[in-house]
């Protein structure tokens, strides 16, 4: 045993016995009891380990309450710890805003019976949401380790909850995702709003149905609410500023995209076409166009491209 | 000049010069191109994608060799698809100009092999990352169960030139671009697809199963004025559909974004 331990330091030193990459997690204060840990403003990639969700951490007398669980097993573990630490008590509460894996893929690393989910998000987890685990094995690889998608015990339904004192208000709506929540922290006035909003950064839209996402806007701007948490980007310390940025691109994208249709452009050269100056500031934007092109392209034919055979 | 099939070359190494330095270029340039085809890159072949394959079923692919003078045919391949070849493009009266949706079945060089007037092959293109499975998987309209209904179903609009200059035709097919590698499905895909005006020639595409289900083609053939154009298409269980694309409105002169 000694002989094969020295001959492996002597081999590779550290390499060969080194741990599993570790989430190295901060958590950045937002109001009274309530801090936001902030996802890196890059798509998911082996440098980040996925985590590039904002995840909110929600202090109340019987344990802290997360919103979303991170992208992996170790993410949400990484998370539970981070909490525990700022509140000094176990993780209470979990609620998933929507099933895509940046969100969502960290429930294993929480006892089902304190996962909540709306009743759509826990039929996808048990429906064919492991098949996105095949996609962030390929882009995570050791990150992914132990990644597990046990089914949330509980339903997340629209309305009030109180969790140790605390009243959230949740709001089951739907738009960026086939089921999307938003929760409203009323003691601090902060709407948490999953990826509904992004702010400082391009909206995604890889299931989104626009119409859906933009009343799910008008409501969300209605709530009287002092500041926001996005689903990716920085806090807004405004109630409006991020829900104007996302409804600004959507508004621009949609009819972009079937100018782009009508004035003869391939798809290479829609993704390619110029975004307005009023969205400088939004991170990857070039990105969210062309993945927006693919999204919505084949579609935009269909119902654009006049039928020519019988 | 490199000679795909170099005498003493080796087969099971990168090209020389090949900027891309994929594995196995110059066995792919045996399967996709003519035998003793005379190579080189050039970055005047501009061949455009997006950043990322968001979807690697349906990845665009544009090649715009306009830049080169005398253009006999442009290849689209990508050298890592168990099918490397998509399609073979004659311009007979069009520009030296495609874009098509492919398939990707992993990472890989995506690139446009571009035949000038002396016979050799002029080569350009990148790379891409892409999930799994582009080639493997079942064709939607299989899974859906739809693809008979809609078979050989064309739709097309044809936006005549404002100044002169191309048309642009674009055409989207309904196929399942079946490639053989999914269980008890047979490859079955869109083989040759014409593009003529009044009796001239204008495009002519040779297909294979890795271009995209339902194929969708951006052409920008030369017409007269007021001409529409005629497109015949056939699979490869011998279906045959030929449709007419009459001009609509001209191609808009500003293309910027609102």
């Amino acid at each position: 045993m000694i002989a094969r331990r020295q001959l492996l330091g002597a081999l590779a030193g550290a390499p060969l016995l080194a741990a599993a990459p570790a989430y190295r997690l901060q958590a950045e204060p937002v109001a009274a009891g309530l801090w936001v840990v902030r996802g890196a403003d890059a798509p998911i990639a082996m440098a980040n380990g996925g985590a590039i969700a904002n995840i909110s951490i929600i202090a109340t007398d019987a344990g802290p309450v997360l919103i979303d669980a991170g992208a992996s097993f170790a993410h949400g573990q990484a998370l539970a710890a981070l909490a525990r630490r700022l509140t000094g008590k176990p993780v209470a509460r979990v609620y998933l805003t929507h099933l895509h894996p940046d969100h969502s893929f960290g429930i294993g690393a929480f006892a089902p019976g304190i996962v909540a989910a709306t009743p759509p998000v826990a039929a996808q987890v048990a429906g064919d949401a492991a098949g996105f685990s095949t996609g962030l094995y390929r882009l995570l690889g050791d990150w992914m380790r132990g990644t597990e998608l046990p089914a949330p015990a509980l339903v997340a339904g629209d309305g009030p909850v109180v969790i140790g004192g605390r009243r959230l208000r949740l709001l089951a709506l739907s738009g960026h995702s086939p089921a999307d929540l938003a929760v409203l922290d009323e003691a601090s006035g902060t709407l948490i709003t999953g990826d509904l909003v992004f702010h400082n950064r391009a909206p995604a839209t890889p299931h989104a149905d626009l119409p859906a996402w933009r009343r799910a806007l008008d409501l969300l701007a209605g709530l009287g609410h002092q500041r926001l948490v996005p689903g990716h980007g920085p806090v807004d310390a405004t109630p409006g500023t991020a829900i104007a940025q996302t409804r600004a691109w959507l508004d621009w994208l949609e009819p972009a995209l079937k100018a782009a249709m009508e004035a003869g452009l391939t798809m290479v050269e829609a993704g390619d076409m110029p975004i307005p100056q009023r969205f400088a500031g939004l991170a990857v934007a070039r990105l969210e166009l062309q993945r927006s092109v693919s999204h919505y392209w084949p579609a935009l034919e269909a119902a654009r491209l006049p039928r020519v055979s019988d | 000049m490199l000679a795909a099939r170099a005498a003493a070359g080796p087969l099971d190494g990168p090209l020389p010069g090949d900027p891309l330095n994929s594995p196995n270029l110059p066995v792919v340039l045996q399967l996709v191109l003519p035998e003793g085809a005379r190579v080189r890159f050039d970055d005047r072949v501009k061949v455009s994608f997006p950043a990322i394959a968001e979807n690697q079923r349906q990845f665009p692919v544009q090649v715009d060799a306009r830049a080169v003078p005398g253009v006999r045919r442009i290849i689209i391949f990508a050298d890592l698809n168990p099918i490397q070849k998509a399609v073979e493009f004659t311009p007979h009266a069009a520009e030296a100009f495609i874009a098509i949706r492919i398939k990707l079945d992993q990472r890989t060089p995506v690139r446009a092999a571009v035949e000038v007037a002396d016979g050799s092959w002029l080569l350009a293109g990148g790379w891409i990352d892409a999930a799994g499975g582009g080639c493997s998987a079942p064709p939607v309209s299989r899974v859906k169960g739809d693809w008979s209904q809609a078979l050989m179903q064309v739709r097309g609009r044809l936006w005549p030139s404002g100044d002169g200059g191309p048309a642009r035709l674009a055409l989207a097919l309904r196929h399942p671009m079946d490639t053989g590698f999914v269980d008890n499905i047979p490859s079955y895909w869109l083989e040759t697809l014409a593009v003529t005006a009044g009796g001239r020639r204008l495009a002519e595409l040779a297909l294979n199963a890795s271009v995209a289900e339902d194929p969708s083609i951006m052409l920008m053939p030369h017409l007269r004025e007021g001409e529409s154009v005629a497109v015949a298409a056939r699979d490869s269980g011998g279906l045959d559909v030929a449709v007419r694309v009459a001009g609509q409105s001209p191609i808009p002169p500003s293309r910027e974004a609102p």
